[in-house]
């Protein structure tokens, strides 16, 4: 028997709302199959179960938000006795509480001990600010306090809404855009807070890359035609492979590299939102797949439709402004990555080549480097190996 | 320490007048109605609160009594069981200790030892509180134990209004009311309404609104407490004050309705802290409205010490307004 | 299929991509990148569904017809019932 647990989808996620079971009790799951939806900051999240086997019981009701690593259903591996019905308990009921270990306890050996509410290690905070909080998706850890012995008094979370509740909220599909803006205020601010950013900029023509994809595009109907930022993705997980330095987490003072290349897109929300949820293995897929995975996780993130993995593994981010974008954009990194990529628009500039100066696609890739895993000469190697890859595009 | 003056035509008057005032009032609407207790009558109480009753309504109905709070009291029970509506006067909370046989075992279980046949339409009134230098074992607030008591009310008039208004209402209540008069209140004086009579015995009363912090309290810590919120509005800080009036039964609603909206909440009560009434208005403001508080309850109450007899330790002792307006701004974070 | 018929599709799919744009009150010659915001995967998107709901496979080389909703619905007129472009 294992336990499904409430995943981490993210650094700063420290407990989710269960809000849908898309399996019951009974049914057969392999790995990777979406199991249940979770409602975080981000919007509702589809999460995946990494065990195989029959659902055995639910523990926790729908819509009962618990901490990162809450046994969340049971699940029977093969081969093992199905208990008699008879003598399953009632499902518990886990405590909502605010507060929660970031990574996921170990099993319990028997049953999942009693969860102390609102542990006394962390934020200090009110009752009526902690309630709020809870109301509105506010995370207190982020937070300073002006109440007693700095604990966080229920105005400082009003302050902390006072933004974002002023402008009537807009809701798009299960997006909740003030939280969302509330998440990345609090990762950004971490990142800037804990990460010393180095930038570096580099332009690279891309004349063969808009004329490979004209020709390509030229014979394919709508849904199979490629983007100039799937080439951009491609080029970026290559090189990540390539260059593992920038590839992975730093956490613990150390820089961890992580084994697989996953590209966090980051997709531009309408209203004003922003995700960068993870295209697998982006390194590896073809141009083909990676073009409609990537149509995929645009179209899903825009409709607040990630999946768990999605948000929990990207590896390192790419961003881009689009042709409508400005020439360079230097990102912030998401902690606990080490490195965000951003593409500026193509722009037609006077530029030497064979001795002689003519028009060409020209695009500034910036590279934002967490100098505590890397230092600029690795990343100017980094960015001239995008810029290598993006000349021979049919290699990609 | 003045009453707001009122539109309606007004008589200065102190503390004192206004209780006595309310015992005349009692005795012509009621001939029933008599006051028993050690020196109400020739001496005219302890307090003065009786001084020309006796002349007035002679001694049949303001009787002295022995040195005896068990003897008059259980006597005061008896007399309101076989119909009479009787005031018990006891000299000092702290003597109040010698009939508490009588209050607790008797008054506040006859009704239910009954069966219902008999009930005790008693009025028991006695001074309580420091500030007079009658050192330990005349001072102390003990109306905090008295509220721990099924089957009694305890009031604590703070004001004229209340000191004039509750003696009527608590008559015609068909069990026992204690009615505790602060010892400081005596010689306060302040403007009553001519034409004033008696009050409701079972609302809080909001003395002064605020949106910052509840300050809340009863008696004699009542104007201590609106000392204090004066000295908050100073700095910038709106304190609410309540005042319970009713000790048994607390007025929840009130308290709540206050806490919930200023989120924050000092109670102020003369009694020593531990196993206060504080306490227990703590506790209900924990159970109702936790989800609502801003930042811990705190507490200004007597130091855990038989009440001093030298004026400054006196005074140190209870709670007066600089230790409120501490407590308050401890618990707004501005301490 | 009438102008008005081509309009509304031309709407809808767009309302698809921008469900707040009020498209009513768009200069039907600006700039749908700039009018709705909508960029080059929206446009992919727009262009993919207006061949899945009339048959009508636009090449690239002729996105700029379609970027305004003037050109969008001259370019659909122009093009419905021949398939391809």
């Amino acid at each position: 028997m294992v336990d499904f647990r409430m995943p981490s989808l993210g650094a700063d996620m420290e407990a989710g709302t269960l809000v849908e079971w898309l399996v019951k009790p009974g049914d057969q799951v392999k790995r990777g199959d979406v199991v249940a939806v979770v409602e975080t900051q981000k919007g509702a999240i589809e999460i995946e179960t990494f065990q195989a086997g029959q659902i055995e019981q639910f523990l926790v009701g729908l819509n009962s938000k618990v901490p990162v690593g809450t046994p969340l259903a049971r699940i029977r591996t093969e081969g093992e006795e199905a208990k008699p019905a008879a003598a399953a308990p009632p499902p518990p009921v886990a405590p909502a509480i605010e507060r929660a270990p970031l990574a996921p306890a170990p099993p319990p050996p028997v049953a999942p001990p009693p969860r102390a509410p609102a542990a006394l290690p962390g934020a200090r905070a009110s009752p009526a600010a902690r309630k709020l909080a809870e109301e509105r998706g506010i995370d207190l850890s982020a937070m300073a306090g002006s109440g007693p012995q700095g604990a966080i008094t229920f105005a400082d979370v009003e302050r902390r809404l006072g933004e974002a509740v002023a402008a009537p909220e807009k809701r798009r599909g299960g997006l909740d855009l003030a939280a969302m803006r509330l998440a990345i205020a609090a990762a950004m601010a971490r990142s800037k807070r804990e990460i010393p950013h180095y930038y570096l900029a580099h332009q690279v023509e891309v004349t063969a890359c808009e004329q490979w994809l004209a020709e390509k595009n030229a014979a394919l109907p709508p849904d199979n035609r490629l983007l100039l930022g799937a080439l951009a993705i491609k080029a970026v997980g290559l090189a990540a492979r390539r260059f593992p330095a920038f590839n992975g987490f730093y956490r613990d003072n150390r820089f961890e590299p992580a084994p697989a290349v996953h590209v966090g897109v980051a997709v531009a929300i309408r209203g004003g939102g922003l995700a960068a949820p993870a295209l697998h293995d982006a390194d590896r897929l073809s141009l083909d797949e990676l073009m409609s995975g990537m149509r995929d996780l645009v179209q899903r993130t825009r409709a607040g439709r990630i999946r768990g993995s999605e948000m929990s593994d990207p590896t390192i981010t790419v961003s881009s402004l689009g042709e409508r974008g400005v020439e360079a954009l230097y990102g912030i990194i998401y902690p606990p990555q080490v490195a965000i990529v951003g593409f500026g628009k193509a722009t037609m500039r006077p530029w030497v080549v064979d001795g002689a100066i003519g028009p060409r696609s020209v695009v500034t890739i910036t590279l934002s480097g967490d100098h505590r895993a890397t230092d600029g000469h690795a990343g100017a190697l980094f960015l001239a190996e995008i810029g290598k890859l993006l000349q021979e595009p049919d290699k990609l | 320490m003045t009453q707001a003056a009122v539109q309606t035509d007004t008589i200065e008057m102190t503390y004192r007048e206004a209780v006595k005032q309310a015992l005349r009032d009692a005795m012509k609407r009621d001939e029933r109605v008599f006051l028993m207790g050690e020196d109400v009558g020739r001496y005219g109480g302890c307090y003065a609160v009786s001084h020309g009753l006796l002349a007035e309504f002679g001694p049949e109905r303001i009787r002295d009594t022995p040195l005896s709070e068990s003897g008059f009291t259980g006597a005061g029970i008896g007399a309101a069981m076989a119909g009479m509506r009787p005031i018990v006067e006891l000299m000092t909370v702290n003597f109040s200790l010698l009939a508490l046989d009588q209050i607790l075992n008797t008054a506040a279980t006859v009704r239910h030892m009954s069966g219902n046949q008999f009930g005790v339409p008693l009025v028991i009134r006695m001074a309580t509180g420091a500030g007079r230098q009658l050192a330990a074992q005349h001072s102390h607030s003990l109306e905090g134990w008295y509220a721990h008591i099924p089957g009694i009310k305890v009031l604590a008039p703070a004001t004229l209004e209340d000191a004039r208004g509750m003696l009527w209402t608590a008559l015609q209540d068909p069990d026992p009311v204690l009615i505790f008069e602060n010892v400081m209140l005596y010689n306060m004086t302040g403007k009553l309404a001519a034409d004033a009579g008696p009050v409701d015995i079972d609302k809080a009363a909001v003395r002064r609104a605020g949106r910052d912090i509840s300050l809340i309290t009863y008696g004699g810590s009542l104007w201590k407490t609106l000392e204090a919120a004066s000295a908050l509005a100073a700095d910038g800080i709106e304190a609410e004050v309540i005042d319970l009036r009713s000790l048994r039964p607390l007025d929840d609603a009130t308290i709540m309705a206050s806490v919930g909206k200023t989120r924050r909440a000092v109670i102020v009560d003369e009694g020593w802290r531990s196993g206060s009434l504080a306490a227990e208005v703590g506790m209900r403001v924990v159970e109702q409205a936790f989800w609502s508080l801003d930042a811990p309850i705190g507490r200004v109450c007597s130091e855990e010490v038989p009440i001093p007899y030298p004026r400054h330790l006196e005074n140190a002792a209870i709670p007066q307004a600089p230790k409120i307006v501490a407590a308050a701004k401890a618990a707004l974070g501005r301490a | 299929m009438t102008d008005s018929d081509i309009r509304k599709v031309v709407e809808e799919e767009l309302n698809n991509i921008a469900p707040e744009a009020d498209l009513a009150s768009v200069d039907p010659e600006a700039d749908l990148r700039e009018a709705i915001d909508i960029d080059s995967m929206d446009f992919l998107n727009f262009i993919t569904a207006i061949h899945h709901r009339l048959g009508i496979n636009i090449p690239e080389l002729d996105y700029p017809k379609l970027i305004t909703l003037k050109g969008a619905d001259a370019y659909i007129a122009a093009h419905l019932g021949s398939g391809k472009a």
